[in-house]
């Protein structure tokens, strides 16, 4: 905090980020953030109320197979189906109750069912690859779906994303807002990819890779990884969820 | 127990089957809905000063009479849309209300936006104010950017069409967007 500054009690409740935790915005590795990312600094904003209400986004009904990528078509997907669970909580640990969780991920070829995806891979006619859950009072969420493949991008010469799924989600105000990515433990492409080398922490870009976890995987049925998310936030008497 | 929040990671060039794939959240505003009914059109621009395609933008914003939604509002205040070929989105809402400000006194009637896109590794942060507003010249968080770069975040009425606003926003470059840490 630079003179004159004045510590306010939301910057208590939300402390900044620490940057050596979060990706750096122009990662050359990364080729299309040089015509993308800002020059210019970022300017601090005060948290106002513009910033500590947010959208609860909750008002479309979560549909009955939305959280079950497997059972959304007329037959089963192919590739390896596993669960992906866990907690979403706040920097102090306290669930994160009732918030939205959206994901999305390619078919396990690697191929997206979206309409600028052309990489020469099967689609999968019982795959779609987007789903929605809200978590439960205890900030649980639960999702079943297939394992994505890797696939090659043209960021540099032979580059291939490591398996991934992408997440958003909404959290209790604005300021929690998150996009990011899973990974899966073991894979040997996490070492070349410049969107997951762009956190300059080994031990914050590992967050970002699930734990295989045998108590969550179902017998004769599916592997499950534990992927816990953690929103910005600490503990305050003014900080109360908002009903 | 403390931890440490995740990492974010870039929303990647293929989400719209997922996320924007309904353009009904481009539209916030029911019948029911109270206030000066606005269009607002986002130019999404890169550092050569190209349209952005593949980008998302949202928004959260109050309503006329400056309250941030409530569960039972006829107006929830968010948007969302993904950006066309020429990098546009085009919203409808409302004018929002003015809402308390850091210490206590009113802000200019400003919308929260939120950028997605290939190639940021987070989501950037900016606002949208409204040319002509007398309150443009009391805003604190305006007060905090350089006089030669607000005009960034101010939107501009449209020539031709009543009722709509203009802003681009640019990535990088001369005119590069100021962009907020929240």
């Amino acid at each position: 905090m630079s003179p004159g500054e004045r510590q306010t009690e939301s910057d208590t409740i939300y402390p900044r980020p620490d940057p050596r935790e979060q990706p750096t915005l122009l990662h050359p590795p990364y080729r299309a953030t040089v015509r993308r990312a800002p020059n210019q600094p970022l300017i601090r904003l005060p948290h106002t109320s513009s910033e500590l209400t947010g959208p609860l986004y909750g008002h479309n009904p979560i549909g009955e197979t939305d959280d079950d990528l497997t059972r959304q078509h007329g037959g089963e997907p192919l590739g390896e189906r596993i669960v992906v669970a866990g907690k979403v909580m706040d920097e102090d640990r306290r669930p994160v109750a009732n918030t939205l969780i959206e994901l999305w991920q390619c078919n396990a070829a690697g191929r997206y069912f979206d309409r600028a995806d052309n990489h020469p891979a099967p689609l999968d006619p019982n795959f779609t690859g987007a789903g929605r859950t809200m978590t439960d009072a205890d900030g649980n969420y639960r999702f079943v779906t297939i394992k994505p493949g890797a696939y090659p991008w043209r960021n540099h010469s032979n580059a291939w994303r490591p398996a991934h799924i992408h997440f958003s989600l909404f959290g209790r105000c604005f300021i929690t807002r998150m996009v990011t990515q899973m990974y899966f433990p073991g894979d040997p492409l996490l070492a070349l990819d410049p969107i997951y080398q762009s956190i300059p922490e080994e031990q914050a870009r590992r967050r970002l890779i699930a734990n295989f976890d045998l108590d969550l995987t179902e017998p004769e049925w599916a592997l499950g990884y534990r992927f816990d998310f953690v929103l910005r936030g600490r503990a305050a008497t003014l900080f109360e969820e908002r009903r | 127990m403390s931890s440490h929040c995740l990492p974010s990671q870039t929303i990647g060039p293929f989400y719209d089957f997922a996320l924007t794939s309904n353009q009904k959240l481009g539209c916030m505003i029911g019948p029911d809905v109270k206030g000066e009914r606005i269009a607002l059109r986002l130019t999404l621009l890169d550092g050569d000063g190209a349209p952005v395609p593949d980008g998302m933008i949202e928004l959260w914003q109050a309503d006329a009479d400056g309250t941030y939604a409530h569960p039972n509002d006829a107006f929830c205040g968010f948007g969302r849309l993904g950006t066309d070929q020429l990098g546009v989105c085009l919203f409808e809402t409302i004018r929002p209300g003015r809402v308390t400000g850091e210490s206590g006194g009113l802000q200019a009637s400003h919308i929260n936006v939120s950028i997605f896109a290939r190639g940021l590794l987070a989501r950037l942060v900016t606002r949208v104010y409204f040319a002509g507003d007398p309150a443009l010249e009391e805003d604190t968080v305006l007060a905090l950017v350089p006089a030669v770069r607000r005009h960034t975040l101010i939107a501009q009425p449209d020539a031709t069409r009543p009722g709509q606003w203009n802003l681009d926003i640019r990535l990088q470059g001369e005119r590069e967007t100021v962009f907020f840490d929240v």
